[in-house]
């Protein structure tokens, strides 16, 4: 599996922290301290000014995933850490690459792109600079048929995501009628 | 009505004052010298240290005693690196600090301007959290932020960095109340989730060889009264940790003193031979469990931690509750009299007279301390609850098991001959007998520090002041500092090695100018004893870098230099007339240096990376191993 793939090891924290100076450099500080792997991160405003969220991908080999949380937890200035399973979740990520085509290879390029719901963003005479967003494994397809044409960049923002949607009429009494079950 | 316009120092020092605070440690410089103006005005007690470590080891030793958060005051640049020690040595073992620092004007930050550092950045893995002043409006509700932090929870070292022009610039005067902190992330836990507390309870009654592992955290959350209740109610023996010295008077009955690396080996034994041991603000530090995968094998774990964080850390409990532990205790206390557990069995403090030390092989010495398990019957529980299950005397085969290895493996050494240096065992007893129960211990790192928990008598709470985490040899000295200017009333001394001396002695300048008449034991032994004690040991006596010597420097003439008594004790006939001048001096600080014998090594030891099963006895006793 391509390196950018959703595995078993990787686990997703969504961390809504304070949009104050220095906070990200917390966060990763923590991760290098405590000898955590981060896979990816993805860090920009939420929708209340006050807060931002990180979208964090950790290498859950590298420790276990509750004392990553715990300890992420004690920082200040984290507000709420929401945990994401890969399964429960909707996962999007934006690459950006620049393709090695003339003009007689552009064409096949433009299709996989195509094919890929993708846009060209640039186009030189001997280069193709191209977007592709979607679910990390769809770009991790993308790469693997296009790399034969030779990437000069290669660049990915790392994943956000959000969790499945419950289709259930009244998802809020699910915990309810869970206990009720049982 | 408008309020006063202050500049950023003033409303600093008028927010210190708001926080209570009645003494600072701290050295002035040029980025903090705008705070150094009004603390003239102040009134707060600044203490003037010789060197900023200093100031953050005194801190310590203040918190540690009063339970009041210490504080202390640096410049930016080497000031601020100075104190990274302390504040490292504050996080591990959880001590509630507020340090501020000087920081270069915010115009010049980042442009490598004389004595910038980047203290925030520096102490963010060695503080629970730190701020960056750039707005002099903010400072009162950072102070305040900084006090709540530094003193909920599990306790903790803060650190406020403050830019000089935000020091001179002006803000209208407010005190923020407590909605007005800006901490939307921090909501620590107190009280014990009632469902697992009730478990516990349970757990508890079930258990045939309970042992109660109190560490740390009993004594920052001041659960000291509920512990012992729950000891005495309970019959259960309890394990203090060496940050938990004095939590239960090492006189009780159930007391069983210290345990891990050089703990006793009851201690250690009990708990690993318990069926369940009950963690109360302790953290299975590798230091207590020996190798993890062999700790307490058949041990359920209740683990009660106010921090989540250390819950499953080292070790997975069953039951792991998190809250503080004075509260949780008393929860547990109220889950045990639902149970039915009777509310005073009348044994526990059975004020059994001290049973005279069994003889030993001639010349050894056993460790006088506490008076061995008492199996005394007590109150029956009330029929038919499910604490009938439970009469005292169901815990008796586990107590007459710890009362036969107490018997066994009493703490021992080849008493003192004539011959050689003085027995660092000895001098502690001689200087425990001599001074009042209450006396303030503090000591500095190696093999004095583990002399002076093993052979010490803690019989109160706060009366041991160490660094237990980090390890920072040099604390003792400044910690005794900080000690006795929190508890004036309480003779302090320090207990130190040679090499740890000579790394912060100079503060006892400080003591000398401030009159804080601390008194220091130097048990020089001329080497780094613990580092030598492991090269005797593990590299086939291989002393490499450990020699210093007994008198390089002149510690008597050095003390008097800095304004001490200085005494010199080499015959084990001067060990008590010279404690008994020093604690005859009440106006200075005294200082002595007592030659002690460098082949004298700390028993009983699990070596790093061993199981506690293979705890070593000292050889010399002839008691061989288990």
């Amino acid at each position: 599996m391509s390196p950018y793939g959703v595995d078993q090891r990787h686990h997703i924290l969504s961390v809504l922290v304070e949009n104050k100076a220095g906070v990200l450099a917390r966060v990763a500080g923590l991760f290098a301290r405590r000898g955590y792997n981060i896979f990816s991160l993805a860090v920009a405003p939420s929708g209340d000014d006050r807060l931002s969220r990180i979208t964090i991908v950790v290498d859950v080999e590298s420790a276990p995933l509750e004392q990553i949380v715990k300890q992420l937890d004690k920082l200040i200035p984290v507000v709420q850490i929401t945990e994401l399973d890969p399964a429960e979740s909707r996962e999007r990520e934006l690459l950006l690459a620049t393709v090695a085509v003339g003009p007689e290879e552009r064409g096949q390029v433009i299709q996989l792109v195509g094919v890929f719901e993708g846009k060209i963003v640039d186009v030189g005479t001997e280069r193709l600079t191209v977007m592709v967003a979607g679910a990390p494994g769809k770009l991790d397809d993308f790469e693997d048929l296009v790399r034969p044409y030779g990437f000069v960049e290669l660049q990915r923002t790392g994943r956000v995501a959000l969790p499945r949607l419950d289709r259930q009429a009244y998802p809020h009494d699910r915990t309810h009628q869970t206990e009720k079950a049982g | 009505m408008s309020q006063p316009e202050l500049t950023g120092a003033q409303a600093l020092i008028k927010s210190l004052e708001m926080q209570r605070v009645e003494v600072m440690f701290g050295l002035p410089g040029g980025a903090i010298l705008p705070v150094y103006d009004p603390i003239i005005d102040s009134s707060i007690r600044h203490i003037l240290v010789r060197h900023e470590q200093g100031a953050g080891h005194m801190a310590e030793g203040y918190a540690h005693v009063t339970g009041r958060p210490g504080v202390a005051m640096v410049t930016s640049g080497p000031g601020a690196t100075n104190i990274v020690t302390p504040l490292a040595d504050a996080y591990m073992d959880s001590v509630p600090l507020v340090v501020v620092t000087g920081q270069v004007a915010t115009t010049s930050i980042g442009t490598d301007a004389f004595q910038e550092s980047d203290i925030t950045g520096i102490t963010m893995g060695v503080t629970k959290h730190n701020w960056l002043v750039t707005d002099a409006a903010d400072i009162p509700r950072v102070v305040a932020e900084a006090f709540h932090v530094a003193t909920t929870g599990r306790p903790g070292p803060v650190l406020i960095d403050l830019p000089k022009d935000v020091a001179n610039a002006t803000m209208e005067w407010y005190w923020p109340g407590p909605s007005d902190l800006d901490l939307p992330g921090y909501h620590p836990v107190t009280e014990g989730d009632p469902v697992l507390v009730r478990r516990a309870a349970e757990l508890l009654l079930a258990a045939e060889r309970p042992v109660i592992y109190a560490g740390g955290g009993i004594l920052k959350a001041r659960a000291c009264e509920a512990l012992l209740e729950l000891v005495e109610r309970t019959g259960i023996p309890v394990v203090t940790t060496l940050m938990a010295r004095g939590s239960v008077p090492d006189s009780h009955p159930l007391c069983l003193g210290m345990p891990g690396m050089h703990g006793n080996y009851t201690a250690v034994t009990a708990m690993q031979r318990s069926d369940l041991l009950v963690a109360l603000g302790s953290r299975f530090d590798d230091r207590v469990t020996g190798k993890v995968g062999t700790f307490a094998p058949e041990a359920k774990i209740i683990h009660v931690d106010i921090d989540p964080a250390e819950h499953h850390k080292v070790r997975r409990a069953d039951i792991a509750i998190a809250g503080d532990c004075r509260l949780v205790i008393e929860e547990l206390l109220s889950a045990l009299d639902a149970l039915g557990l009777p509310a005073c069995p009348g044994s526990g403090r059975a004020g059994t007279p001290g049973v005279p030390a069994a003889p030993g092989a001639a010349g050894v010495v056993r460790r006088p301390g506490a008076t061995p398990m008492d199996a005394s019957p007590g109150a029956e529980p009330v029929p038919g609850s499910p604490a009938a299950a439970f009469p005292r005397e169901r815990l008796d085969p586990w107590r007459a098991q710890l009362a036969e290895w107490q018997e066994r493996f009493p703490l021992g050494y080849i008493g003192q001959a004539g011959e050689g240096g003085l027995k660092p065992q000895y001098v502690l007893e001689t200087l425990r007998d001599a001074t009042p129960d209450d006396t303030i211990v503090a000591s500095g790192v190696g093999q004095h520090q583990m002399f002076a928990s093993q052979w010490w008598r803690f019989e109160h709470p706060y009366t041991w002041v160490n660094s237990g985490g980090l390890g920072t040899m040099g604390f003792g000295v400044p910690a005794a500092i900080g000690a006795k200017v929190g508890r004036p009333d309480r003779m302090v001394w320090a207990i130190d090695g040679d090499g740890c001396f000579q790394m912060t002695a100079q503060e006892l300048v400080t003591a000398s100018s401030e009159r804080i008449p601390v008194k220091i034991a130097i048990l020089n032994n001329a080497y780094l004893g613990m580092v030598r004690q492991w090269q005797e040991m593990f590299y086939e006596e291989r002393y490499s870098e450990v020699y210093l010597s007994p008198d390089l420097p002149d510690y008597v003439g050095w003390a008097e230099s800095m304004g001490c008594v200085g005494l010199r004790v080499t015959a084990p006939e001067e060990v008590g007339p010279a404690i008994d001048k020093a604690n005859a001096v009440d106006d200075r600080p005294v200082v002595i240096d007592f030659r002690t014998d460098a082949a004298e090594k700390v028993y009983p030891m699990v070596a790093a990376g061993a199981s506690n099963d293979d705890i070593v006895v000292d050889p010399a006793l002839g008691q061989g191993g288990r």
